[in-house]
């Protein structure tokens, strides 16, 4: 296959991933780890992709949709939670929210 | 597609329709009458059974399992868990009756959440494709978050919402990941083609990687140690409803996922897989149980006492063999049974939003509620796997797979770890019978007494006359472990 | 009424949900009425039912009565099933009528007690398990009774609310047995992994026919042990039966001293066959009953709670049964089983008389000089303690000497069956002290109470008193049933004979005792010599005197002076150089051993809460530490894997 091979595409996903693990580790603000879990889900859409490119099949492509469609439901999901978050704290920290432990 | 190819998924159609029409009743004025709202969930619930057992009598017959476009199967494995469903379901509207009358949260869109969230678990029973799973996976997730935030103005459900979505998105992404690399090993995201697939495959680290972040995706959602952190908290937060809902249905769910997952698509790397799962399971019991010894408050008790439960069950599919099958499906069985009793009981017990969950508000229950703590007492003892109660016989599956599978040592964690947990569930039969104290007030409403009387049916009837049910799950289950033979 | 034996425990079935729905509200006359009823009929239907078995089997086979299918689906289940075979008869006819004279001892026992109705439901409930677990044809099924007198038991220990060590006994008895339910609960899924049932025959016909490897025989039996450990209440497992005592002492009587606690017994003999094709299983079982046996004897002579030297006692009579079990004399342990019920319920229903004679009082050192107040309690008392000392012709002399003798003349391993031996006739000597000492303190010299003790001491109603005279006589002649070959009566091993069937004798596996009659000559005139000797210790130590001797042992000068001043100045000599050593033994058994055991019990509670708390301290509840542990998981995982 001409152009770039599916390794290359992996490891970029694999990176992206991380970054988004990292991400979620390191930030406080909510909406940033929800960010951050965004540029996870999109790593494995590009993982998704890679493969479909290489299997010139249909599948991969066809659930990269589905995943869009349900991380933007997510989105509407989690924004939500963090506004309700903020009426109760007026902070979306996520540092902050402990009231439950042990 | 054909109709006789729609009809399969009419239970499906029939609940995301009822939940859409019950999303849209209060903008067209019925919010007035929100006490109708249960009536119309309950009737929703009546009609997706009847669509249930009816599409077994439409696939009746046919020699090969009728799948959609190998994406969706209607077997019988699939029908035991849907009915379930439906039976969970039907009893968490009956179990949050009371909760949504005293809050005066809106009953029309948190029964339209439930039947949302019903609709992606039977997406997930029936999913032979791992698109299909993730999706109904994704479905009844999303409803969950909103659920265990539905007490809005309660700071602790906002927080239980915030710290599952987070964990629960990172988990999916997890999944996620898992699923790529097995479509990218194998070319496909259908079970059977995986399995063929791998059935000539040797190791390899992508595959590796791919079943285990799978696996970890699905432990997240049973609360599998070290997966489990996120339960605690979220059963605690949640309206109390909700929480019996996540430990019942939804995991429930995830079990049939994991079940018909792992027995159909991986049996090749079985030796692979096995161990590391058998230390997960080893994990939970161990964790859960001695977790819970500690703890005075009963929903934070019962949430690690579910997190061991998921320890046991996960010792079915370690075992990967035809007792191991049935295990799983008697257990989840006999387990939401005994649990929906219990929340009844805390349900009963509660003053205000989270009041009847410490022990101490068990106390004397005997003498103010007779027949409440009589079945708490069962229920107690059926989770602790006491004979002739139906934990026991579940357990007694569970176990013997696997001993049989050679994973003699996990047995006697599991067997070791239900002894400890004894500790915790005499704590609240001593509260409730050997104690004397005024303890919580008791609202004992109806349908809270119903809950506890079908649980305590189904918890006696398997105990003592398990013979029916057991025969029933080995019709549900033996074409998949067909496939384990085959191999 | 062969075909219906599942009525047998339906009966008190039905008792337990009357009472236990309606007690609050029929009342007392009605709930003693129902209770009474329920046990009585259901001894009546056994009685019945046994007859019926004589006249149809005359072979004494086994009768096996299918009620229906419990779960065989899948190939691991078993039949809900009863059956009767001499073995299962003998226990049914001590459990229901044994059973019947403590629900009758009850209604006067109980009478003044909130909780009538409650206590009454729960005793027919266990009527109804423990007649699951004598009667039940498989190992799974009488597992249902087994777990459930567990339960029962933990009920009534617990029964009294109002104080809490009760509840805390009560939790201690069901967690201990729960560590011995483990070794059943395994052994029953080695018998499924390797010979594919847990009928009793068909086990052990699998065994006979050689199709189970000595290893896992082995560890069956073994595994089978623990479980009749925490039951039976042997080392280390016999730390709840003590604290036990808490609960009501008819109950003490009934679950605790005469059934559920011999079901370890039971069990162990129900499995013969598989203990003979592993000596050294036996060994285990037998070494285990001579050091609990000699152990808690010691034990109980230390103790003033007259309720704790009956459980003490009980613990070490027990371990005769094992003794018996172990050396290979099945039928010497069930003997044992049988006179032990009637000796030690008669002795534990005399203590509840005392004690509701005393208003409750259950401290020996307030009590003494009862004798006259209490003169039929008193009489079948002392019945009760001649027979458990082991004196002739009383019933716990054969038994006890049966199982002596056989631990001397065991064939299968000589020496260590010389060594159990040795171990049992010293706690045989123990037993006659602890007892004699027991009743010179209670029953003699001058009462030690208050005044108003004094003035409410009566004797009891007859509905206490029949019960205990029954007893009484069953320990006189209850020996009888197992008179030893050497006395040439015309009926000698009654028993033996009637056990015959259930002990078979197979070619290959190991054979049965036969006691040599010089053998057992000797070790009856020893044992009996030796519990002479103890009761004469004790009675001059103890007679009129009360608990000055051990006052003065218990200080660290030994009374010196006390010594000159006595005129009996050999048998103060005696008391230096034999009893205040023992007894100092006994404390030290009790104090130390006793305290060393509960205690890593204990330590082992406390760990494990200490690990949970710890476990908990992971929930920090941020939410970032969370994903922190689950992204760690999984790069372990990943680790692990790949």
């Amino acid at each position: 296959m001409p152009g770039i091979p599916t390794n290359y595409f992996l490891i970029l996903s694999a990176i992206l991933f991380t970054i988004g693990v990292c991400g979620v580790l390191t930030r406080r603000n909510g909406i940033t780890i929800f960010m951050s879990i965004e540029l996870m889900v999109n790593a494995v859409n590009l993982t998704f992709v890679a493969y479909a490119r290489q299997f010139h099949s249909l599948h991969g492509l066809i659930f990269v949709f589905f995943v869009m469609a349900i991380a933007a439901a997510e989105a509407a999901v989690g924004l939500a939670i963090f506004i309700a978050l903020y009426h109760h704290r007026d902070t979306i920290d996520v540092d902050e929210a402990n009231l439950m432990h042990w | 597609m054909t109709w006789a190819d729609t009809l399969l998924l009419l239970p499906e159609l029939i609940a995301a329709t009822g939940a859409s029409i019950l999303l849209i009743v209060p903008v067209l004025g019925g919010r007035a009458r929100g006490h109708m709202a249960k009536w119309a969930m309950l009737a929703l619930m009546a009609v997706t059974a009847l669509a249930v057992i009816g599409s077994t009598y439409a696939v009746a017959g046919v020699q090969q399992t009728p799948t959609f476009r190998a994406m969706f199967a209607v077997d019988a494995f699939s029908v035991f868990f849907k009915l379930l469903f439906v039976v969970v379901i039907a009893l968490v509207t009956l179990l949050s009756e009371d909760f949504l009358s005293e809050e005066r949260y809106s009953t029309w869109e948190y029964y339209s959440l439930l039947a949302f969230a019903l609709c992606g678990m039977m997406f997930m029973a029936s999913g032979v494709s791992l698109i299909t799973i993730y999706i109904g996976l994704e479905l009844l997730a999303l409803s969950s978050y909103i659920l265990a935030g539905y007490y809005k103005n309660h700071e602790e459900s906002t927080e239980a919402a915030m710290k599952y979505f987070i964990l629960g998105t990172v988990s999916s992404a997890i999944l996620l990941y898992g699923i790529s690399l097995i479509y990218g090993v194998c070319g496909s995201m259908r079970l059977s083609t995986i399995a063929a697939a791998l059935s000539t495959m040797l190791s390899n680290d992508a595959l590796m990687f791919g079943i285990m972040l799978l696996a970890a995706g699905l432990c997240f959602k049973i609360a599998a140690v070290p997966f489990h952190v996120w339960t605690p908290d979220v059963y605690v937060g949640a309206p109390t409803p909700i929480s019996a809902f996540l430990s019942t249905g939804s995991k429930a769910a995830a079990f049939a996922v994991f079940a018909r997952v792992f027995y159909v698509a991986f049996p090749a790397f079985h030796l692979d897989w096995s161990n590391v799962l058998a230390a997960i399971a080893a994990l939970s019991m161990i964790v859960g149980n001695l977790a819970a010894i500690t703890q005075t408050n009963v929903k934070r008790m019962l949430a690690y006492s579910s997190i061991s439960h998921a320890g046991y069950s996960l010792l079915g599919i370690i075992a990967m063999n035809e007792m191991g099958l049935r295990g799983i499906l008697i257990y989840t069985m006999v387990y939401v049974f005994a649990n929906l009793g219990i929340w009844a009981t805390i349900l009963m017990l509660r003053r205000h939003a989270y009041a009847g969950e410490s022990v101490e508000d068990f106390r004397g229950l005997h003498k103010r509620a007779p027949f409440a703590a009589f079945s708490m007492v069962v229920f107690l003892l059926s989770l602790g796997g006491i004979p002739p109660t139906a934990g026991f016989i579940g357990k007694y599956f569970l176990f013997a797979a696997a001993v049989q599978a050679g994973f003699g040592w996990l047995a006697i964690v599991a067997v070791v770890m239900s002894a400890v947990s004894m500790f915790y569930y005499l704590r609240l039969v001593v509260a409730m019978y050997l104690e004397e104290g005024s303890g919580a007030e008791t609202i004992y409403s109806p349908s809270l007494r119903f809950v506890t009387a079908l649980s305590l049916t189904v918890t006696l009837v398997v105990g003592f006359i398990p013979e029916l049910p057991i025969r029933q799950v080995i019709e549900s289950s033996s074409h998949l472990v067909g496939r384990v033979v085959q191999r | 009424m062969l075909d219906k034996l599942w009525l047998i425990p339906l009966i008190p079935f039905a008792g337990f949900l009357l009472n236990g729905l309606f007690g609050k509200k029929i009342g007392n006359g009605l709930v003693t009425a129902v209770a009474l009823a329920a046990s009585g009929l259901t001894a009546m239907v056994s009685t019945l039912a046994v007859f019926q078995y004589l006249g149809a089997y005359p072979d004494h086979g086994r009768h096996l009565d299918r009620v229906y299918n419990w779960f065989t689906a899948g190939g691991i289940g078993t039949d809900v099933a009863f059956q009767l075979d001499p073995l299962s008869i003998v226990m049914l006819m001590v459990v229901t009528w044994v059973g019947f004279l403590i629900h009758l001892y009850s209604v006067g026992y109980m009478g003044e007690e909130d909780g009538y109705g409650r206590y009454f439901a729960y005793l027919n409930l266990f009527l109804s398990a423990m007649l699951i677990l004598v009667l039940g044809s498989s190992y799974l099924f009488i597992f249902v009774g087994w777990e459930g007198v567990g339960l029962c038991s933990y009920l009534l220990i617990g029964f009294y609310y109002d104080r809490d060590y009760a509840a805390a006994a009560g939790k201690k008895a069901f967690i201990v047995n729960r560590i011995g339910d483990f070794g059943f609960l395994i052994a029953m899924f080695l018998m499924f992994n390797y010979a594919g049932t847990v009928d009793f025959a068909g086990v052990q016909s699998m065994a006979a026919r050689g199709q189970l490897t000595p290893t896992v025989i082995t560890a069956i039996c073994l595994l089978l042990f623990l479980g009749a450990c925490g039951k039976s209440a042997q080392i280390p497992l016999y730390i709840w039966l003590p604290d036990a005592m808490a609960g009501p002492t008819p109950v003490s009587a009934l679950i605790h001293a005469a059934t559920m606690v011999t079901a370890g017994v039971y069990m162990l003999v129900r499995s013969n066959l598989l203990y003979r094709m592993s000596p050294s299983a036996m060994m285990v079982v037998a070494l285990i009953g001579g050091l609990t046996a000699l152990f808690s004897a010691t034990i109980a002579v230390a103790q003033n709670d007259i309720k704790k030297v009956l459980a003490y006692s009980t613990v070490s009579q027990l371990g005769f049964m094992f003794i018996g079990v172990g050396v290979g004399a099945f039928t010497s342990g069930i003997f044992h089983l049988v006179t032990h019920a009637f000796f030690k319920a008669c002795l534990f229903l005399g203590a509840g008389s005392v004690i509701h004679a005393m208003g409750g009082e259950q401290d020996m050192r307030k009590m003494g000089g009862l004798r006259k107040k209490i003169p039929t309690t008193f009489w079948t008392f002392t019945v009760a303690t001649i027979a458990i000392s082991g004196f002739p012709p009383f019933a716990g002399f054969f038994s006890k000497d049966e199982i002596l003798a056989s631990a001397f003349a065991t064939p299968y391993f000589p020496a260590v069956g010389k060594l159990v031996w040795l171990m049992g006739t010293v706690a045989a000597f123990f037993t006659a002290f602890y007892m004699f000492r027991l009743w010179y303190l209670t029953f003699t010299g001058d009462f030690r109470g208050t005044h108003e003790q004094e003035h409410h001491l009566h004797e009891s109603p007859w509905t206490m008193t029949f019960p205990l005279q029954v007893l009484a006589v069953l320990s006189i002649i209850g020996g009888f049933i197992g008179l030893p070959q050497m006395l040439h009566t015309p009926v000698t091993n009654l028993l033996e004979h009637w056990m015959q069937p259930v002990i078979p004798e197979i070619e290959g596996i190991g054979k049965l005792i036969e006691i040599p009659v010089g053998t057992e000559a000797t070790v009856a005139l020893v044992s009996t010599l030796l519990a002479a000797l103890a009761w004469y210790l004790a009675r001059q130590r103890y007679r009129g005197r009360g608990l000055a001797a051990d006052l003065a042992t218990e200080q660290s000068h030994p009374g010196l002076v006390h010594t000159l001043e006595n005129k009996y100045y050999v048998d103060e000599g005696y008391d230096a150089t034999v009893v205040t050593p023992l007894r100092q033994l006994s404390i030290f058994s009790w104090k130390v051993i006793d305290g060393i055991i509960d205690g890593t019990l204990g330590l082992v509670g406390y760990t494990v809460a200490a690990i949970g708390d710890l476990l908990r301290f992971f929930q920090t509840g941020n939410v970032r530490n969370y994903a922190l542990m689950l992204f760690g998981a999984v790069v372990i995982l990943m680790w692990v894997f790949a």
